[in-house]
């Protein structure tokens, strides 16, 4: 606890950075993973390569791709912009498959009656697909947060700054301390991550949250 | 006026689910489209809206192709209701009434007063505005789903099934008040169902469609019931269309008995009967009573209320239907106003009905044409 007080500051530094590497890709692999999933939906051949091939690029090791993205980048391996890439990738990775999904899960008849009403695709997708399919992408979304949270901490092997430096720390001085703070920090940040996202996914879905719903 | 030209939808596998449908959807009426599964009705429907495109043949709205408009802006201007409403969850009643307004770029106070006049006429007060399509029941569902088509004013609707989901005596309600409701409007509407008693309540004119997407025959309901052109569509009119024909048969000249009655809350110990009438203090027909098996007053947990009662310039089929199902076997009749005029007999109904002309001449030129 002592050791926690008087590094209060490299807690609160390193966490913010933490929380950049791993909530800026969330962002970004969101934003990616929305046209593409809307895709794998409208054209339904690409939806099994797309899923796949998308879901394959969770299984490249996050060590391999912190040490292959300098030379694709060009970057110094020490910026924190490749860091943001392979992050961004992860979460294209995970939330593809979950955007398609959430499309997927607007029961056809609303979709039709869209149509029928007149919408262009590109409207309907907005205005009707996109508010209903967001319950099941803020699920995947949080699955995504709590992932990016844990794997940005091997950025440590790199010596990007964030969280994981507590884990190398301790570890080289046989010292726990950091190592417990460290693990902490992280549930907090993933937590806080997490409660984001459904504060915002309440907001967005005022109509799940109606009394005297009937069936 | 819908007009099909020979309009065959077939797939890539070779399922033809409409073949060379040739049909006429005049303007103010409703058109509807009845067959089994599979016939091709809901095809037929969406093909005019281009939710489905024709693999051949033309359909054209008042005389403009709609092959030839933009998908978008002929929808705009198509009325679409569907069974289960597919309503937006996401979106108020209000907003999901206001959809094409707003898409159309109608203003926001026309469209928020349109929006708020057509719930009112669906039956939906403006206490539903701001309720979401999940806590409505499937009938009030229904009713948004009215308003919505409405909300831009467009000449043509598309109806597919859109009271069948509902339990039979909400159906029954809706049914009548989207009929009151077109004769105030005269939208140009095709109406697509597979229940042959809905095609006949609703349709003006009846299109009886058979599998494999073949228009069997075209006819007022009245001509349908009573010329059924084959052994499929005398089938599919089903059973007791000898009865329901006296729906579209208005009842003659009745020899009405006057009726001794007794007012609810009096006696009927004088009264030399099995059966007396009980009316209300303004001679509106409440019931039978047994007055033998009654002491003192006649209350109103006495009354049998087993009778129907018909209007005395009604069809034949509630006046027929009031005689048969009264305890007395004396059919109650009743003026405009609810009140008693007196009771026919059923065997005076049905000489009523014998000596009535057919209904509609055969026409031997064009069997199972419209005989308007």
């Amino acid at each position: 606890m002592t050791w926690f007080i008087d590094h209060l500051g490299d807690v609160w530094n390193l966490g913010r950075q933490h929380a950049v590497l791993a909530g800026l890709p969330l962002v970004l692999g969101l934003l990616i993973a929305l046209p593409l999933g809307w895709l794998a939906r409208r054209f339904r051949w690409l939806y099994a390569p797309f899923t796949a091939g998308f879901g394959l690029l969770y299984t490249i090791p996050s060590l391999a791709l912190f040490v292959i993205l300098p030379l694709v980048t060009g970057r110094g391996i020490l910026d924190p912009f490749n860091v943001i890439v392979a992050m961004t990738l992860y979460t294209v990775a995970l939330l593809v498959r979950t955007v398609a999904d959430g499309l997927g899960s607007v029961p056809s008849a609303v979709t039709n009656a869209a149509t029928a009403m007149g919408y262009t695709p590109g409207k309907r997708f907005f205005a009707v697909e996109l508010p209903l399919a967001v319950p099941v992408i803020s699920a995947g979304l949080r699955v995504a947060a709590v992932s990016n949270v844990s794997i940005v901490s091997v950025g440590t092997v790199i010596g990007v700054q964030q969280l994981g430096l507590f884990f190398s720390d301790g570890f080289n001085r046989q010292f726990y301390d950091p190592i417990v703070v460290g693990i902490v920090a992280c549930i907090v940040l993933a937590l806080i991550f997490d409660a984001v996202i459904l504060v915002v996914t309440r907001l967005l879905t005022p109509w799940l949250r109606v009394t005297g719903a009937r069936a | 006026m819908i007009v099909f030209d020979g309009v065959t939808k077939k797939y890539p596998d070779g399922t033809v689910a409409v073949h060379d449908l040739t049909l006429e959807a005049p303007t103010g009426k409703i058109t509807v489209l009845v067959g089994p599964s599979g016939c091709g009705k809901t095809t037929s429907l969406r093909m005019v809206n281009r939710m489905i495109e024709p693999s051949s043949g033309t359909i054209t709205l008042d005389g403009k192709d709609t092959g030839r408009m933009k998908a978008s802006d002929l929808r705009r201007g198509i009325g679409y209701v569907i069974q289960h409403a597919g309503l937006f969850p996401n979106r108020t009643v209000l907003d999901n009434v206001e959809t094409v307004p707003r898409l159309v770029g109608m203003g926001k106070k026309e469209t928020r007063d349109r929006a708020m006049e057509l719930l009112e006429r669906v039956g939906l007060g403006a206490d539903y505005a701001k309720r979401y399509p999940s806590q409505l029941s499937g009938g009030q569902q229904q009713r948004v789903g009215v308003a919505r088509a409405l909300a831009a004013d467009p000449p043509v609707m598309l109806m597919d099934e859109p009271f069948s989901a509902v339990d039979p005596v909400v159906r029954d309600q809706l049914q009548d008040e989207f009929l009151r409701l077109q004769d105030d409007l005269g939208k140009t509407i095709i109406f697509v169902t597979h229940d042959i008693d809905e095609a006949i309540k609703m349709g003006d004119q009846v299109a009886v469609m058979r599998v494999g997407g073949y228009l069997a025959q075209l006819a007022e309901p009245a001509y349908l019931l009573a010329h059924p052109v084959d052994d499929f569509v005398a089938d599919f009119v089903g059973r007791d269309r000898g009865y329901r024909g006296l729906s579209f048969q208005p009842a003659p000249r009745l020899p009405l008995a006057s009726e001794r009655t007794v007012t609810l809350g009096e006696s009927a110990a004088d009264v030399d009967d099995d059966w007396v009438l009980v009316v209300d203090g303004d001679n509106h027909p409440l019931g039978w009573v047994e007055p033998r098996r009654i002491d003192g007053e006649v209350t109103s947990e006495r009354l049998h209320r087993s009778g129907t009662v018909a209007r005395a310039n009604g069809p034949l089929r509630a006046v027929l239907d009031a005689a048969l199902s009264s305890p007395s076997r004396r059919g109650v009749v009743v003026d405009d106003s609810g009140a008693l005029v007196g009771t026919v007999r059923p065997h005076e109904v049905l000489t009523a009905i014998e000596e009535a002309e057919r209904p509609l001449v055969e026409n031997p030129d064009n069997p199972g044409a419209p005989a308007a």
